[in-house]
C-alpha cells in the first residue's frame, strides 16, 4: 500500500512535472529534470544599456527571469549566488554568424560554359539564389563554437549558410551545449543575401552588376509568382514568398555595396539590414540618408610594415587612412545617428573583438552604445525584442557575470548563463591568495607579494636581488619555482592555513621542506596609472585627390582664346562669366561688361568646352561585363558605379568633364550605360549626369562570337556574325511581344525585356561596339525592320566603307583616332576613317575605351588633322559638342554658349596641340583639377602619407601587429575585359 | 576589250594592295634645300642644305657657295622640316601581325631560358604593319622577343627590305631578360587576397646560377656545345647588351648589382619608378628605355602626369634614357610620346633626342645612325611640320641608307579608295 503510494506521488510528479517541460525525447533512466530557482544577489546588473541597478537581485528560474531589481524577495528554496563586486550583462547577440551550419563544399567548374542552374528540381533558375535552404534544418550544436563565443559574452547568434546571392533563411539560437533542440529560439529570423554567388557553378551572374539585376529580377518574379500564380510551380519562390515578411539581411563587401543594397532594397520596399566593412566613414551621409541599420564586424586593419620606404610606396593613401578611420568608424556612426549592431564575422582574427571593442570606446564610441550594438539593436534586427536582449522579466536567462565594467580593460567575464544555466568561464570563487607574507628561509627573510585576480595571481619576491617567485594557481593550490640567486632553487605546492601559507617542497636531496608564508596583511592594489582620457580627435576624411569645395559661384575668364564649339566658332580675346555652375555671358572683351567679379586672366590661354568621352570604362566597381549571356540587357553600369575611382581624378587632368561608362563588349546586348560627371570625391549617386535618355551597349563581331576566347568557348551562341544577326532579331521580337503582353494585367516583368521594349520605343538608344562593314550595314536593318534607329555606332573601324549608308541611317560614329592591328576584325582599320566619315557628314567623335588615352582625347581629335586635314574646329568638336549630340545632351554642355553648364578646360596652348596641357577644368562651374591645386594637393598628400607612415612605424616599434605591404591591384576596364 | 580593261584595273587594286617594293639607291646625289634641319643631337640648322651622296649625308651645311650642284638632284623644302629616321626599340614589328591571331604571333617563344632564341630570322619583311609605321618617320627597328626570365636575342633592322638579310643592321644586339617582380598585385573581386610571391629570390638564385654556369662556360672550352650556355659568349666580351625589363626600384637596384657582379652593365627596358633612383642610375651609368610613357601613373597617389614627365626627370638626372613602346602597330605613336615630354618641361630637340640619338646610343647603332652628321647613313626624312605634335606631323618623303622608300601603305590606299568613292578625290 504504502509502495502504491509512493509509486502513484513518483507518477504525480514526473506527470506535473512533465507538462512543463515536454520535449518528446525518451529518457534513459529517470528524469533528471529539476528547474532550481536560481537567486544572483549584490551585484551590479545592468539591465539594459540605459539601466545600471547597484545591489540588484536578479532571479531565473526555468530558462527565463522572473525577477529583477533592488529590493527583491528571494523566494523560498533559491539558490543564492552572491555576486558581491560582480556586474551582470544581458549576454551578447550577434546577427551575422554560420553558427552551426556546415559550410558549403565548392563543386568541380567544368571547363566550358554552364548556362543554367545544375540543381535537379523545380527551383529558380539560377543556382546562385536558393531561398528554400532553411538553415535551421542544418543546425546542430558545435560545442567548440558555441564555448568561444560564449567565453567572450555571446549568449545568442543569428546563423545561416553564407553562400549565394539569395541565401535562405536563418535562425536564431542560443549558445547551449544541452540538445540541439533546446537552442533555437526562432526557427526563421530572417532572409539573407549578398552579392557573391558563392559555390554557384553557373556563369550568370560574373560580375556585380549582374548579381543586381538577378535580385532584382527574383523580386518582381517573386511578386508576380504571388500574384499571377501560374501553372509553372518554382519551389524557390513559393518558398521566398513564405519567409518574404521575415527581416531581410543582406552582406556588402564595402560601404559603396552598402548604398547599393539600400538602393536595390527601395525598388521594392525592403529595407534591409546591412553587414557593412567598417569603412562606412567614407560616404557617412549617404549611409545615414540611407536609413539603413548596419551590422558592423569589429575588423581594424593591422598597420602596414613601412620601414622600407619602397614598400610604404605600395601601400595607398586609402589603405594608410583606413588604418587610422577604421577604429573611428563606429564612433562615426553613432555620432551620425546610424543605428547598427556588432558582429564576429568579417574580422579577420576574432581575438581582437575585445582589444578592439575597447579601441572603439576610446575612439568615442560610447559604452552605453556598444552594449545596445551588443544587446538590444541585434534583438530588434531580428524582431526578438520581447525574448532578449534585455533583463527584464520574462525574458530568456541569457547574462554574462563580470568582475566589473565589461568594457574596460582587464575586466574578466566569469560566467556565462545561457537559458538559465551556468557556464563557467573563470573559476572565480576559488581560494583568494593575494596579500603580503613573509617568510624566513634559510637564515633569510623574504618578503612575498602576491597581487593580481585571485584566479591569476602574481608573485614579486623581495628583495629581487636574491632571487624570484614564480606561482601558478590550480584546483585551489599554488604551484610554485622559488629560484635563488645562489644557484639553489625549490619547486612545489602549496595550500592555505587559515591567512598563511605553507609551501612544500622537494630539496636536492629528496628530503622534504615546509616554508611558512605569515601573513602580513592585504596586498596594496597598485593604481593602474590612471590613462589620462584623452579625447581622440576624429580624424578627418576625404578623398586623396579631392579640393576642398570652392566658394567662388560667379567668375569670369579673361582675354583668352575660346573655342566655343558653336555657331561662334573660335573667338579670339573673348571673355567668359561663370554664374552658379552656368555659362552666363560670352563676349568679345571689347564690349566689357566690367562687373566687379572675381577675375581668372586667361590671357595667352585656350578656353574649351569640357571633354566629353563617349566611350569609356573608369570609375566601374566589379566587373564590366557580364558576358555569361549573349542578352543581358537588364543589368545596369549604373548600379556600380565607383566614385573612388583616381582614373576620375585622372581625366579631369586631361580636361574630361563627362564620361559615358559602358558595358563591355563580351556579349550582342550587353548592359545599360551610365552618364557621369566628372565631380571627383562626390558620392556615387551624385556623379550622374541626370537626363531622360538612357543608353544601352551592344556589340558586334569577334568578341560577341567568342573568336579569342579559347577553345572552351565555343559553345554559346553565336559564333558567327550570322548568328548575331539572329541574337537582335530574337530579342527585339520577344520584346515585342512583350509590350503586347504588358497591356494585359498579371503579366511578369522582365528586366531584359523591358529594356528591349525601351528601345523600340525611342525610350533607349544604342551605342553598339562594332568593327567591320558587314556587320555594321547589318544592325541598321535590323532596326529598319523594327522601326528604330542606331544611335551611336562605337569603334567603327569600318565606317568609312559604308559612311553613305550611316548617314543615310542618321548614326552617328564614335571612334578611335588609329588603334588597328590587334585582331583580325581591326585589319582594314585606318586612322582616316574619321576624317571620311566627318566629311560625308556622318556625326563624328572620337572616344578612348581607355583610362590612359581618355585624358588625352584632345590629341586623338588632333591626329584628324594629321591623318585627313580635318579643321581644328571640327578636330575639337569630335570630342565635345559631337559626343554631346550623340549623348544627347548637347541643349547642356559640349560647347560654350550661354545658359549652359559650365564645365569648362582652360588650356596653356592650342587644346589639339600635343604640347598643350590643362590648366584648370570646372566642372559646372566648379573647380575639379587644377594645376596649382594639384601641387598643393600632391604636397598635402605627401605630408599625410609621411604622418601615417611615422604613426605605423611606431605602432610595429609599440609592438602591434603589423601586415606586409602588398600592392592592391586597381581595375582598369576596357570593353573586352 | 571591257573584260582585260577589268582585269587590268583588278590587277592594279591588288598590285596596290602589296607591300610596297624595296627602293634602290639613287645614282644622282641629292640636295635638300631650305630646310629646318633637326641634327638630332639638340641642334637644329634653320634655313639648311643636307646634301646626301652614295648613302651617306655628305655635307650639312646652311647655305653652300662652294659647289656645283648639278650633279644633284635638288628637293626643295623650304619651311619644312628634315628629321634623322626615328628609332623603335624593343618592337615586335614584323614578328606580330594581329595580336588576337596566334598563328600571327612570332614573339614570344615557350620556356624560361631561351638565351638562344634569335628574333631576326622570324623577321617578316612583309608586315603590313611596317609600312604604316615607316610613314610617320620610324625608319629603325629593334625586333625584341618575350616572355619567360630570358627571352631571348633582338636584332636591330632597318624598315626597308626585301628579306631579313637585307633588313638587318646589327643582328643579336641583345639579350633580354625579364627581371622577377618583387612585388605582385593582390587580386580583387573574383580573387582577393594576398598573393605576395614568394619565389623572387629563388628566380634570382636560379637566374645566378645560369649566369655562373655560362661564365665557366664561356672561359672554357667545353666537350658539349650547349646552345643556352654559348649565347652567352658575346655578353662576357661586351659585344652583346643585355637588357633587362623591369620597372620598379627595387627590381631595377637588384638587376643592376646582379649583373654588375658577372661584369655586365646592363641596360633597364621598362623603368616606370626610375624616377625614384637617378641618382644609382646615373652613378651605375645605367641608360634606360623608358616604355610607353603614354600611360597611367603606376600608384593612385603618384603625380597625376608622372609617365608624361619621366624624360624630362631623368634629363634633368643625366640619366642616359630613350622613349620607345610596346608592340607593333603602336609604334607609329614614338614621336607623340616624345612630343608630350615637351608640354612637360622637355625642349623639343630634346624630346627628339629620345627617339634619335639616345636610343642609336642604347642600342650601339650611333655611329651610322640617329643623328644627322656627316659620314652618317642618309637615313632620314622630311615632314610638312613639327613631328612631335600630331597636329603638325605630316611625313613627305623618307629615305633609309640613301634609298628612297616608298611612303605609301595599305591604308593609305584604302582611304583613296573611299575618298574616290564618296568625294570623287
Amino acid at each position: 500500500m504504502l509502495i502504491k503510494r509512493i509509486l502513484f506521488c513518483i507518477i504525480f510528479i514526473l506527470f506535473s512535472y512533465n507538462i512543463f517541460a515536454q520535449t518528446g525525447t525518451p529518457v534513459n533512466g529517470a528524469v533528471d529534470n529539476y528547474e532550481r530557482i536560481t537567486a544572483f544577489t549584490n551585484c551590479t546588473l545592468v539591465k539594459d544599456p540605459q539601466t545600471k541597478i547597484v545591489n540588484a537581485v536578479l532571479i531565473i528560474q526555468k530558462g527565463k527571469i522572473t525577477a529583477v531589481g533592488s529590493s527583491i524577495k528571494i523566494p523560498a528554496g533559491a539558490k543564492v549566488i552572491d555576486l558581491q563586486g560582480k556586474w551582470i550583462y544581458p549576454s551578447f547577440i550577434d546577427v551575422w554568424s554560420d553558427y552551426g551550419v556546415p559550410k558549403v563544399q565548392n563543386k568541380t567548374n567544368n571547363p566550358g560554359p554552364q548556362f543554367l542552374s545544375s540543381k535537379k528540381g523545380a527551383w529558380y533558375w539560377n543556382e546562385a539564389i536558393h531561398p528554400e535552404i532553411s538553415a535551421n534544418q542544418l543546425f546542430s550544436i558545435n560545442p567548440e563554437e558555441s564555448k568561444y563565443l560564449r567565453d567572450i559574452g555571446f549568449g545568442m547568434v543569428a546563423s545561416h549558410q553564407q553562400n549565394g546571392i539569395a541565401r535562405g533563411t536563418g535562425f536564431f539560437a542560443t549558445l547551449g551545449d544541452d540538445s540541439d533542440q533546446k537552442q533555437i529560439v526562432n526557427l526563421n529570423s530572417g532572409n539573407y543575401f549578398s552579392f557573391n554567388k558563392g559555390n554557384s557553378t553557373q556563369d550568370y551572374p560574373s560580375s556585380l552588376m549582374g548579381a543586381i539585376a538577378l535580385l532584382r529580377q527574383f523580386q518582381y518574379d517573386a511578386k508576380w509568382y504571388k500574384m499571377a500564380k501560374p501553372t509553372e510551380v518554382n519551389l524557390s519562390l513559393e518558398a521566398y514568398n513564405l519567409s518574404s515578411i521575415l527581416p531581410h539581411f543582406f552582406e556588402a563587401e564595402d560601404v559603396q555595396d552598402v548604398l547599393r543594397v539600400d538602393k536595390l532594397g527601395d525598388e521594392f520596399g525592403i529595407q534591409y539590414i546591412i553587414k557593412g566593412n567598417g569603412d562606412d566613414y567614407q560616404f557617412v551621409q549617404e549611409v545615414k540618408n540611407s536609413n539603413a541599420s548596419l551590422i558592423l564586424p569589429l575588423n581594424f586593419p593591422d598597420a602596414y610594415d613601412v620601414e622600407d620606404p619602397l614598400d610604404a610606396r605600395l601601400i595607398s593613401l586609402s589603405e594608410m587612412k583606413h588604418w587610422e578611420m577604421a577604429p573611428f568608424n563606429p564612433a562615426i556612426l553613432y555620432k551620425n545617428g546610424i543605428e547598427f549592431s556588432l558582429t564576429l564575422s568579417g574580422m579577420k582574427k576574432r581575438d581582437k573583438f575585445w582589444p578592439n571593442l575597447r579601441k572603439a570606446i576610446e575612439n568615442g564610441l560610447p559604452e552605453e552604445y556598444a552594449l545596445k550594438a551588443l544587446t538590444t539593436n541585434p534583438a530588434k534586427f531580428l524582431k526578438s525584442e520581447t525574448q532578449c536582449g534585455t533583463l527584464d522579466i520574462g525574458k530568456l536567462a541569457n547574462f554574462i557575470i563580470t568582475d566589473g565594467n565589461v568594457f574596460k580593460e582587464g575586466t574578466a567575464i566569469l560566467e556565462n548563463w545561457v537559458l538559465g544555466k551556468q557556464n563557467s568561464i573563470i573559476d572565480w570563487q576559488t581560494i583568494d591568495y593575494t596579500g603580503k607574507y613573509t617568510i624566513n628561509f634559510q637564515d633569510s627573510v623574504y618578503k612575498i607579494t602576491i597581487t593580481g585576480k585571485p584566479w591569476q595571481p602574481k608573485a614579486e619576491l623581495q628583495p629581487k636581488s636574491k632571487g624570484e617567485l614564480k606561482i601558478a594557481l590550480k584546483n585551489g593550490f599554488i604551484n610554485y619555482q622559488l629560484l635563488l640567486k645562489n644557484g639553489k632553487s625549490y619547486s612545489g605546492t602549496s595550500y592555505k592555513t587559515g591567512n598563511d601559507i605553507t609551501l612544500i617542497s622537494n630539496d636536492s636531496l629528496g628530503k622534504s621542506v615546509t616554508i611558512l608564508a605569515k601573513y602580513l596583511g592585504k596586498a596594496d592594489v597598485k593604481e593602474d596609472s590612471i590613462k589620462k582620457k584623452i579625447e581622440s580627435v576624429v580624424p578627418k576624411f576625404s578623398m586623396p585627390w579631392q579640393y576642398d569645395t570652392n566658394s567662388i559661384k560667379e567668375f569670369i575668364i579673361t582675354n583668352c582664346t575660346v573655342w566655343t564649339c558653336d555657331k561662334q566658332g573660335k573667338m579670339e580675346n573673348a571673355e567668359v562669366i561663370v554664374s552658379n555652375g552656368k555659362i552666363q555671358r560670352l563676349y568679345n572683351n571689347k564690349t566689357f561688361l566690367g562687373r566687379n567679379i572675381y577675375k581668372i586672366d586667361g590671357t595667352g590661354m585656350h578656353l574649351t568646352p569640357g571633354i566629353i568621352d563617349e566611350h569609356s570604362h573608369i570609375a566601374i566597381s566589379k566587373g564590366v561585363n557580364e558576358g555569361t549571356q549573349s542578352i543581358t540587357s537588364e543589368v545596369r553600369i549604373e548600379d556600380v558605379i565607383n566614385a573612388k575611382d583616381v582614373n576620375i581624378y585622372r581625366q579631369l587632368a586631361g580636361g574630361v568633364t563627362t564620361s559615358h561608362l559602358l558595358h563591355g563588349s563580351a556579349n550582342a546586348i550587353g548592359g545599360q550605360t551610365a552618364l557621369i560627371k566628372l565631380k571627383y570625391g562626390e558620392a556615387p549617386e551624385k556623379l550622374k549626369f541626370q537626363t531622360d535618355h538612357r543608353f544601352i551597349k551592344f556589340a558586334l563581331g569577334e568578341n560577341v562570337k567568342q573568336s579569342n576566347w579559347g577553345d572552351y568557348q565555343t559553345v554559346r551562341f553565336p559564333q558567327t556574325r550570322m548568328g548575331v544577326e539572329q541574337v537582335f532579331y530574337d530579342g527585339f521580337s520577344r520584346a515585342k511581344a512583350y509590350g503586347e503582353l504588358k497591356k494585359t494585367p498579371g503579366y511578369r516583368i522582365d528586366l531584359e525585356l523591358e529594356a528591349l521594349l525601351e528601345i523600340l520605343n525611342s525610350k533607349r538608344f544604342i551605342t553598339c561596339h562594332s568593327y567591320v562593314q558587314s556587320e555594321i550595314n547589318m544592325l541598321m536593318h535590323v532596326a529598319d525592320t523594327f522601326g528604330f534607329k542606331v544611335n551611336t555606332f562605337t569603334h567603327i573601324l569600318e565606317g568609312y566603307k559604308v559612311a553613305d549608308k550611316m548617314k543615310k541611317h542618321g548614326v552617328a560614329a564614335s571612334t578611335f583616332s588609329d588603334w588597328w592591328g590587334y585582331k583580325y576584325e581591326v585589319a582594314d582599320a585606318i586612322p582616316y576613317n574619321a576624317g571620311i566619315m566627318n566629311k560625308a557628314g556622318v556625326l563624328t567623335g572620337i572616344n578612348s575605351d581607355d583610362p590612359e588615352m581618355g585624358r588625352r582625347l584632345n590629341q586623338e581629335a588632333a591626329k584628324t588633322i594629321k591623318y585627313s586635314d580635318v579643321s581644328e574646329i571640327d578636330a575639337l568638336n569630335m570630342v565635345t559638342i559631337n559626343p554631346a549630340k550623340m549623348l544627347h545632351i548637347d541643349n547642356r554642355v559640349g560647347s560654350i554658349a550661354e545658359g549652359k553648364g559650365a564645365d569648362l578646360v582652360l588650356w596653356d596652348g592650342n587644346p589639339l596641340s600635343n604640347y598643350s596641357k590643362p590648366v584648370t577644368t570646372w566642372v559646372e562651374g566648379k573647380i575639379y583639377f587644377d594645376r596649382n591645386e594639384d601641387l598643393k594637393k600632391r604636397a598635402e598628400i605627401a605630408k599625410e602619407r609621411q604622418r601615417l607612415i611615422v604613426a605605423m612605424r611606431k605602432a610595429k616599434k609599440d609592438g602591434q601587429n603589423t601586415q606586409k605591404a602588398i600592392r592592391t591591384l586597381e581595375a582598369e576596364y576596357h570593353c573586352e575585359d | 576589250m571591257k573584260k582585260i580593261l577589268i582585269g587590268i584595273l583588278l590587277f592594279s587594286t591588288i598590285a596596290k594592295a602589296q607591300v610596297p617594293t624595296p627602293s634602290k639607291l639613287s645614282v644622282k646625289p641629292l640636295l635638300i634645300k631650305g630646310a629646318t634641319v633637326h641634327v638630332g643631337n639638340g641642334y637644329v640648322f634653320k634655313y639648311a642644305d643636307v646634301m646626301l651622296r652614295n648613302g651617306q649625308i655628305e655635307r650639312i651645311d646652311t647655305f653652300f657657295k662652294d659647289q656645283d650642284f648639278t650633279v644633284y638632284e635638288i628637293i626643295n623644302t623650304e619651311g619644312k622640316h628634315v628629321y634623322p629616321g626615328l628609332i623603335a626599340p624593343n618592337t615586335n614589328i614584323g614578328l606580330n601581325e594581329i595580336d588576337a591571331i596566334r598563328s600571327t604571333r612570332d614573339y614570344n617563344e615557350v620556356g624560361e631560358n631561351n638565351a638562344n632564341i634569335r628574333s631576326i630570322i622570324a623577321y617578316n619583311t612583309d608586315s603590313k604593319i611596317t609600312p604604316t609605321i615607316r610613314s610617320n618617320g620610324i625608319l629603325l627597328a629593334q625586333l625584341t622577343p618575350t616572355g619567360g626570365s630570358i627571352s631571348g636575342n633582338s636584332s636591330i633592322v632597318q624598315l626597308d627590305a626585301w628579306n631579313w638579310e637585307d633588313a638587318a643592321i646589327k643582328t643579336d644586339d641583345a639579350l633580354h631578360l625579364n627581371w622577377p617582380r618583387m612585388h605582385v598585385q593582390k587580386g580583387w573581386w573574383t580573387e582577393p587576397g594576398d598573393i605576395e610571391k614568394l619565389q623572387v629570390d629563388k628566380e634570382i638564385k636560379a637566374l645566378d646560377e645560369i649566369f655562373s654556369n655560362a661564365k665557366t662556360y664561356c672561359s672554357s672550352k667545353p666537350d658539349i656545345l650547349n646552345l643556352k650556355l654559348e649565347a652567352f659568349k658575346d655578353i662576357f666580351s661586351a659585344k652583346k647588351k643585355v637588357f633587362i625589363h623591369t620597372d620598379g626600384a627595387r627590381e631595377m637596384i637588384s638587376a643592376v648589382q646582379f649583373m654588375q657582379r658577372y661584369g655586365i652593365t646592363p641596360i633597364i627596358v621598362g623603368g616606370d619608378e626610375s624616377f625614384l633612383i637617378p641618382k644609382f642610375l646615373r652613378e651605375n651609368k645605367i641608360a634606360l628605355v623608358l616604355i610607353r610613357t603614354h600611360n597611367l601613373p603606376s600608384l593612385p597617389e603618384d603625380d597625376v602626369d608622372l609617365p608624361y614627365k619621366l624624360p624630362k626627370i631623368l634629363h634633368d638626372s643625366g640619366v642616359l634614357y630613350c622613349i620607345a613602346d610596346v608592340g607593333a602597330w603602336q609604334q607609329r605613336n614614338l614621336p607623340f610620346q616624345a612630343g608630350t615630354a615637351v608640354a612637360f618641361g622637355l625642349t623639343r630637340e630634346q624630346a627628339l633626342m629620345a627617339i634619335t640619338k639616345n636610343a642609336a646610343e642604347i642600342l650601339g647603332i650611333d655611329k651610322n645612325y640617329g643623328t644627322l652628321e656627316v659620314g652618317k647613313s642618309a637615313t632620314l626624312f622630311i615632314s610638312e611640320g613639327d613631328i612631335l605634335d600630331m597636329k603638325t606631323s605630316k611625313v613627305t618623303r623618307a629615305w633609309i641608307d640613301g634609298r628612297e622608300i616608298n611612303l605609301d601603305n595599305s591604308q593609305k590606299q584604302l582611304d583613296k579608295k573611299f575618298r574616290s568613292k564618296y568625294f570623287g578625290e
